[in-house]
Parts: structure tokens; sequence; C-alpha cells
């Protein structure tokens, strides 16, 4: 546990806190590539994905292309692009390969959203005389809010475990104590760093989760039945016997 | 310098380390089928845990949720402190990369109980089945198509993810990243993102023939409309919201 220790007083040393290698330099590097690498992909994936949503043309392409990049290794695919862009110019190569890896969760989101509302709303928002345009503005889009903000959720974590090894390259944010700790045989510093992360992540993780649970729209949170059954809502016939596992 | 000539000298480096290339691969895949198929066992308990009390439902899922979260370069800084491991190690990135598949399977595990159709649950009682052959016989089975749905997204990006352990000293594809860099060969780097690419998919290949092979009463078709919404809540984890849009 001396370990640990060992971490905090890294963290808590003064001298990591002044200069141009203090925490809140690499923090904030850390955060602006994660920031802006997701707003690129939002701009890219999400008209795309509502396209895709809505008219159900090349959603067999959006999904070929979401299980593929899962396949994508994020770390070589920064060092290809350093080099094939240039080493001149490593924040531009990397800021693609962040949009290129936050890109498919986006989209993801954005048309399983559209994909998930239930075709009689959609219908009968239809019937009720709303343009293509209308119904996509004032339903589909509401409801499928909740995916969308999963899907840049995802994505963003994606991208802040990306810029930590995109160290590698130099590149700066947290992932280059660790880098330059390994290095040196300095754990203590690796750890602190390693724990600063972890702490980011959870934080903005949690911060989405806050964001997307306020994005469902109140009509449709009222009378919803819990998230976890979606085979059929039917109470069984028989009540509670030891084998009953629902739930209200 | 044409694209030809490129080509050609890609084409080049790549016939001269065919050896090299075949051994990471190897390397590889040795590297990423351990923690495929622990986590996959491990999570069938705790999958079943999570799908059938409310209050481990909470626990479990909460922390297979977090864990995902960890980005793979902390956890492997911080594995070692916690359990005394050596860092430069692949026990280190094995457990890693098991923490990871479990963090995807306990949930999936958990949606493809839940997804088995409660009548058929009842009748498997009512014929006399106890718990344990119930699950193993009648829900488990049913359950297949969707827990391998989660299997193929655990095992994909697994096996992409063995190629950050060349960070911690553990040789696998991600030797070629690393190398190609230092020495600035760009068909180095893009023989192993290829190769990579390609090991997943055929993982993924075996995957589902396998699926077939096992489960002959699962929905045929290229996806089950169950299997899209599993693997689409990978990709978009936790969503909440309107589901169940029966089409």
């Amino acid at each position: 546990m001396n370990l640990i220790a060992d971490a905090f007083g890294w963290l808590f040393d003064p001298a990591q806190w002044q200069g141009a290698n203090a925490l809140q330099v690499r923090l904030a590097e850390h955060l602006f590539y994660t920031f802006v690498a997701v707003l690129i992909a939002a701009v890219i994936a999400v008209p795309l994905g509502y396209f895709i949503g809505h008219t159900g043309r090349g959603r067999e392409i959006a999904i070929g292309v979401s299980g593929a990049a899962r396949a994508l290794p994020s770390f070589g695919l920064i060092l290809l692009l350093v080099l094939l862009v240039g080493v001149a110019q490593k924040p531009l190569a990397a800021f693609i390969a962040f949009v290129l890896l936050a890109i498919p969760s986006i989209l993801a989101g954005a048309y399983s959203g559209i994909e998930a509302v239930d075709r009689r709303v959609i219908d009968a928002a239809r019937a009720t005389g709303m343009t293509e345009w209308q119904i996509l503005r004032k339903v589909e889009i509401p409801l499928g809010l909740p995916r969308l903000i999963g899907g840049i959720r995802a994505a963003a974590l994606q991208v802040v475990a990306t810029v930590t090894l995109a160290a590698y390259i130099g590149l700066g944010g947290l992932g280059l104590y660790i880098i330059k700790g390994l290095a040196l045989r300095d754990f203590p510093q690796m750890l602190g760093a390693a724990l600063v992360i972890v702490a980011l992540a959870l934080l903005l993780d949690g911060l989405i989760a806050l964001i997307q649970r306020f994005a469902v729209p109140r009509g449709v949170t009222a009378g919803r039945v819990s998230d976890v059954r979606s085979s059929s809502s039917r109470r069984p016939a028989v009540m509670e016997t030891s084998i009953d596992e629902r739930r209200g | 310098m044409g694209a030809v000539d490129e080509l050609v000298a890609a084409m080049n480096w790549i016939i001269d380390n065919l050896g090299l290339i075949g051994r990471l691969s190897l390397e590889h895949l040795a590297l990423a089928i351990p923690p495929i198929v622990i986590g996959f066992v491990v999570s069938i308990p705790l999958g079943f845990f999570a799908y059938r009390f409310t209050l481990t439902r909470g626990l479990l899922l909460t922390v297979a949720g977090l864990l995902y979260t960890i980005p793979s370069l902390a956890l492997f800084v911080i594995l070692p402190t916690v359990l005394n491991i050596s860092f430069l190690s692949s026990l280190n990135l094995t457990i890693a990369l098991t923490i990871y598949v479990v963090a995807i399977m306990a949930r999936a595990v958990a949606d493809a109980l839940a997804s088995v159709d409660p009548d058929i649950r009842q009748s498997a009682t009512a014929v006399g089945y106890g718990s344990w052959r119930r699950f193993w016989a009648v829900e488990f089975p049913l359950a297949g198509p969707v827990v391998l749905a989660g299997l193929r997204v655990a095992a994909v990006s697994t096996i992409s993810l063995v190629t950050v352990g060349i960070l911690i000293g553990v040789e696998s594809l991600g030797y070629l990243f690393t190398n190609g860099f230092q020495r600035r060969i760009v068909p180095e780097i893009l023989a192993g993102v290829v190769m990579v690419v390609i090991l997943a998919l055929l993982v993924d290949l075996l995957l589902v023939r396998l699926g077939r092979l096992l489960m002959p009463w699962a929905p045929r078709g290229p996806q089950s409309r169950k299997m899209v919404e599993i693997s689409s809540r990978t990709a978009v984890p936790q969503a909440t919201g309107s589901r169940g849009g029966t089409q």
C-alpha cells in the first residue's frame, strides 16, 4: 500500500502543479482533445445517423461500420495516421484518429435511437398531418435523444482512452505521465496519473449519464415499466411461486 | 515516387516479413483467447445474479459499467498495485482484458436471460424441472443467441485491445505498431492494423458458425432484432429510454 501513498505524494506535490508539465495543463489538453474530437464526430455522425434512422436507408452499412470499427486497433490507427499525415502535424493526425474512432458509436446512437421509436407513434404523427421534417424534429429526435447521448457517452470514453495512448507519440495529455514514468521507472508518477485518468473517465461518464437521464422526454418516463424487461410484459398466470423473477 | 512504387515497397516489406507477421498473429491469438474464455465463463454466474436479484443487479451492473469505463493504459498501471503482480507481464494484460470481457458479458448474459419468454420458464417448471436443470436445459440455451451477440462484441474488442499490451512489453501484433513507428515504416503498421482486423473478423465468423452448430434453434437471418438491440446497446452503454418499437 506504500505505492498508493507514494502516488498520492506525487499527486499532491506542489511541483506537480507548476510549469509547462503541470497536471492541470495535461488535464486541460486531455479534455480539449476529447471535447473537440467528439464535437467534430457528432457534427458528422448525427445528421447521417438521423438520415439513416428516418429513411431506413443505409442501415446495413451503418451496422457494418459500427461493428467493424470495434475491430480497429486505436493505438495502431494513431501511429499509422501520424506517419501518413506527417510527424510534423501530429495533432492533426491524432485528431483524425480520434474523430474516426468516435464516429461509429455516435452514428449507432443516432440511428438506433430513431429506429427504436415505436412505429405506431410515427404513424400517428403522420396521421395527424405532420410533415416528414416535423416528424423527425418533434417526434423522432426527442424520443431518440437518450440513445444518441448514450452513443456520445461511449464515444467520449473511447476518445479519453485513446488520448491516453496518444501520449506515446508525444501529444501530451495525462497519458504522458504514464509513458514517461515507464521509461523512468517512476511508478508513483504512473499510478498517480492513472488515478487521475480513471477519475476523469468516471466523472465524464457520470456527467453524461446524468444528462442522458434528463434528456428523456417527460411523456416517455410517465408510466414506463422498468427498463430491464424487453420480452412480454404480461404478468405470469401463476403468481409468485419460487420461480418468479418478475419485478413490477 | 509514385503510388505504384509505394505499393510495391509495401508488398515487399510484407513478403519479407511474412514469418514475423505470422508468429505475432499466433502470439496475438494466444493472448486474446484466454481472457475471452475466462471472461465468458465468469460472466455466466454473474449475469445470472444480475438477472435474478434486484440488489445484485444494481451492484453488479454498476461495477461492470465502472470497470468498463477505465482506460486500458490506466488499468495496466492500477492492476499490479492492487493485485501485487508484475507490471510488465502478460498476466497483467490477461487480467485487464478479462475484466473488460466480464464488464461486457455480465450485462449481456443478464439481458439474455431476461429475454427468455416467462411462459416457457413456467412450462419448464410445470413439467418438473428443478431450477438448476431448468437453467441449463431451458433458460440458458434459449438465451444463447443473445449471449452470443454479446460474446461477439467482447471477442472483437478484446482482439483489438491486445495490441495495447505492447506498451507494457507484452508482444503481439502491437509490436508492428511501435516498431513500425520508431523505424518510420508505414507498411509495417498497416500490416499490423489489417492483421488485427482480419483476426477479429475470423474469430467473429468462427463464433457465428459455432453458434449455428450448437444452437440450431436460434433465429436465422443475418441478425435477429434482439441481437441488433444488444449490439447497438453495447455500442451505446446503458441507453435507457424508449425501447420496444415492435414495428
